[in-house]
């Protein structure tokens, strides 16, 4: 039983529907993650995730609606706690501790079936209904398009917010607007991969991505197409391969994106340097 | 003679409990060069943002281009300090001269052509083709602030606000970057404020001195307010105004001095 066997069934098509969205906002998403240094941001929400879907199953039977109230919730608490670079660092860490603690302690009351638990932290999207994938897919495009509107006086605040704030930018604002747009992306690829590798889908293709242009729109052009065939190519394989959990063989596909992109890098800077920059100055950088 | 581009009646600024400056009178005109002079934390930036729309004035009335301030006005053009890029930023030089066509804007861009004809055209005309394409963080300071005139002319200003534009650069940068900003002003009036901690490098350009100390300020023409007597009545200390040759040096032999025009302390100026 292969690909074309799974591919007949519904659940199949709609999961890799769902996971081909997903990997688009995360794929458009990641290139800010990495200009705003706000990785860890990600890797603090998408373990806040976890207790928001372990509350979300004790609750209501629903890790998915839980994740994302508690997404929302992190957003929030870094909004307000660490709108400074400085200090975000710091307040993430202090949420995140905290926060795990609460959902190991709510996993303690939890007595269902032990895979529901593992799916969070890894992820399996196959076992999420089809009611649920729509919500998914729903919520996917409209990040999407939220990220498309502020996209660039998102890239002329993350790049240079005193210029921005002159020209009229709303600096501040549109740093709360992408922290819960990120929250939300974060929990959406959770779903996908699970929260303790959604990093893998949130900025491992962006950081490939960045190794082979410095063209932000080009970037995050192959951000998304490397986020979108690690996800859809990912699933597609775990048909294949079926003892393989689904999320280690898009890790598996995102990561080689990335060796090979620093593999290449060098040689794609090197020529970039011979065509645009002037002898004297590539002298000059040499050093 | 046409109307003010930036006027200031009687315009006073608090930050808190603080008096940044009172009373404030300042008319400026086509094609002057205003220098704004001062020691740190006088309020020579936050003048900039009241221009710009950024901070609201305490007292007093303020016109951009005979309008209130407002956010984002497009009469203005903003060129900052150099800033150290990180060497892997992903943003070529072009990219930040486009943020001044359109990076305030929402939504995807559509006619992708003119935009880039324009980019090209003022990459062109600050003499910075040749490394329009390379990654900033990898550019000089010089090459940075030429990008920066670029993004800053683009929208065809009406004023050109200068915050410290030759901080840390090299002699031949001071003097390539001036001049930009200078040919700006001959061939199209676009009156410049710029805020600097040295006259010496600008003072061939400057047609007046806004010069800002402690709440208090005096505006003349450099002969007028870089003299002993009028700097020594500012600072309220004595202060000697020394010329060498055709650079000014501010020294004083008390130690309460903060920064002179002339020297070289660079510090962190007030925001």
């Amino acid at each position: 039983m292969g690909i074309g066997f799974y591919l007949q069934f519904p659940f199949a098509q709609h999961s890799l529907e769902a996971a081909f969205l997903v990997a688009i906002s995360c794929g458009l998403i990641g290139p800010f993650v990495i200009t705003r240094t706000m990785s860890f941001a990600v890797h603090g929400a998408s373990e806040l995730a976890f207790t928001g879907a372990v509350a979300g199953l004790l609750v209501a039977d629903n890790p998915l609606t839980g994740a994302l109230v508690g997404a929302v919730v992190v957003a929030t608490l870094i909004g307000l706690l660490g709108q400074r670079a400085s200090e975000r660092d710091s307040t993430i860490g202090v949420i995140l501790a905290a926060g795990l603690g609460l959902g190991v302690f709510l996993l303690g009351y939890y007595h269902g079936y032990a895979s529901e638990a593992l799916n969070i932290l890894f992820g399996n999207i196959f076992g999420v209904s089809s009611s649920q994938l729509v919500l998914l897919g729903a919520l996917a495009v409209g990040v999407a398009i939220v990220l498309l509107v502020i996209w660039r006086p998102l890239l002329f605040a993350s790049i240079d917010p005193d210029v921005a704030r002159a020209s009229g930018v709303r600096v501040g604002l549109l740093g709360i607007v992408f922290l819960f747009v990120l929250a939300i992306t974060v929990t959406l690829a959770a779903q996908v991969v699970g929260t303790l590798l959604v990093l893998s889908l949130a900025i491992t293709p962006a950081a490939a991505a960045q190794r082979l242009s410095v063209n932000p729109v080009v970037i995050t052009a192959l951000s998304i197409l490397m986020a979108v065939i690690a996800a859809d190519g990912g699933l597609l394989l775990s048909f294949q391969f079926a003892s393989v959990k689904p999320s280690v063989l898009i890790v598996a596909i995102s990561f080689g994106f990335y060796v090979v992109a620093r593999v290449v890098g060098p040689f794609v800077a090197a020529a970039r340097r011979n065509r645009t920059v002037v002898p004297e100055l590539a002298e000059l950088h040499r050093g | 003679m046409s109307a003010p581009r930036v006027e200031l009646e009687h315009a006073t600024v608090r930050l808190g409990q603080r008096t940044l400056w009172s009373g404030l009178d300042l008319a400026v005109s086509d094609g002057e060069f205003i220098a704004v002079l001062g020691p740190n934390g006088t309020g020579k930036t936050t003048l900039l943002r009241v221009l710009l729309g950024l901070l609201p004035i305490s007292e007093g009335v303020v016109r951009v281009n005979g309008k209130p301030p407002t956010r984002g006005n497009p009469d203005l053009g903003y060129i900052p300090q150099q800033q150290a890029f990180d060497r892997d930023l992903p943003i070529r030089g072009r990219d930040l001269v486009r943020f001044g066509v359109d990076g305030h804007r929402w939504g995807i861009p559509l006619r992708r052509g003119a935009a880039n004809q324009r980019v090209d055209a003022a990459l062109e005309s600050v003499g910075a083709t040749a490394y329009a394409n390379a990654p900033i963080g990898l550019l000089s300071g010089g090459e940075q602030q030429r990008l920066r005139i670029a993004q800053a002319l683009l929208g065809e200003p009406k004023v050109l606000l200068c915050d410290e534009p030759l901080l840390a650069l090299d002699l031949a940068s001071q003097r390539a970057v001036t001049r930009l900003i200078d040919d700006r002003r001959r061939s199209a009036g676009t009156p410049v404020l710029f805020v600097t901690h040295e006259i010496n490098p600008v003072l061939p350009y400057v047609d007046r001195i806004l010069y800002l100390v402690r709440g208090r300020w005096a505006v003349g023409t450099p002969s007028e307010i870089l003299t002993s007597e009028r700097l020594s009545d500012l600072y309220g200390i004595e202060v000697d105004v020394v010329k060498v040759r055709d650079r000014y040096l501010v020294v004083s032999a008390e130690d309460e001095m903060p920064t002179e025009p002339g020297a070289h302390a660079h510090h962190d100026h007030a925001h």
